[in-house]
């Protein structure tokens, strides 16, 4: 893993475009700021990684599927 | 085409339910072909592996539930799958089925999209924080007034 030292106000230019400033420290936190091109999606982590679980819990689900009652919608 | 499915064994499919996930689903990133199945109980449907019959997914249309649900697509979403029109997008939730079937839960944090046309599909990310992986069915659709309980 590449790891840089920055300052507030200092930045990163990751490939093409993809530019990212230290906006500001407080305590443990950082904030950021990203400027992007629109083609390049930026998540936070946690995200990417609830996602990622809860596709594993899905593919266990169990294959006796439980029945729905939709008469409320049947009846719009 | 004959496939071999996690839930209805060898069954016989149009090539028109062939789908392709060009980046899979988060975690399964490597599976890339899948075919839509109706499942043997509405309104459920089958995602199921083409590359390995023991992975399915139970999916459902959101709106069933949630009658606004209209996932945000980015433009790199709408580059993948081929710049659908409204009615050419499908739009499913990924379904979680415990034990307790009650506590079945669908996902609107990443939904599944599929362009219906060029059959190209992704679980988009949500970054509206309104979106969580875990809503409970039962329980939005009672909010509805969908009195009901699993059976």
């Amino acid at each position: 893993m590449l790891v840089l030292s920055r300052k507030v106000q200092e930045k990163l230019i990751i490939g093409d475009g993809i530019e990212v400033s230290i906006l500001e420290i407080k305590g443990d936190s950082v904030k950021l700021g990203i400027n992007a091109p629109a083609t390049i999606k930026v998540f936070r982590f946690e995200i990417f990684q609830a996602i990622q679980e809860e596709n594993r819990l899905a593919a266990a689900s169990t294959t006796i599927l439980p029945k729905l009652n939709l008469k409320a919608k049947q009846a719009d | 085409m004959l496939i071999q499915g996690r839930s209805c064994g060898q069954v016989e499919i149009d090539e028109r339910q062939v789908i392709t996930l060009p980046k899979g689903l988060l975690g399964f990133e490597s599976f890339s072909s899948w075919a839509l199945l109706d499942s043997s109980q509405a309104p459920f449907y089958w995602l199921q592996s083409l590359d390995d019959s023991d992975l399915a997914f139970v999916i459902l249309d959101p709106t069933l539930f949630r009658p606004d649900y209209k996932p945000d697509l980015s433009p790199a979403d709408i580059d993948l799958i081929g710049s659908p029109k409204d009615e050419e997008l499908l739009v499913f939730a990924i379904v979680t089925i415990p034990e307790d079937a009650n506590l079945m839960t669908a996902n609107l944090q990443g939904p599944l999209v599929i362009n219906r046309n060029t059959r190209r599909g992704l679980q988009s990310i949500q970054t509206d924080t309104v979106f969580k992986t875990r809503h409970y069915v039962y329980q939005e659709l009672a909010a509805l007034g969908n009195n009901q309980e699993a059976k």
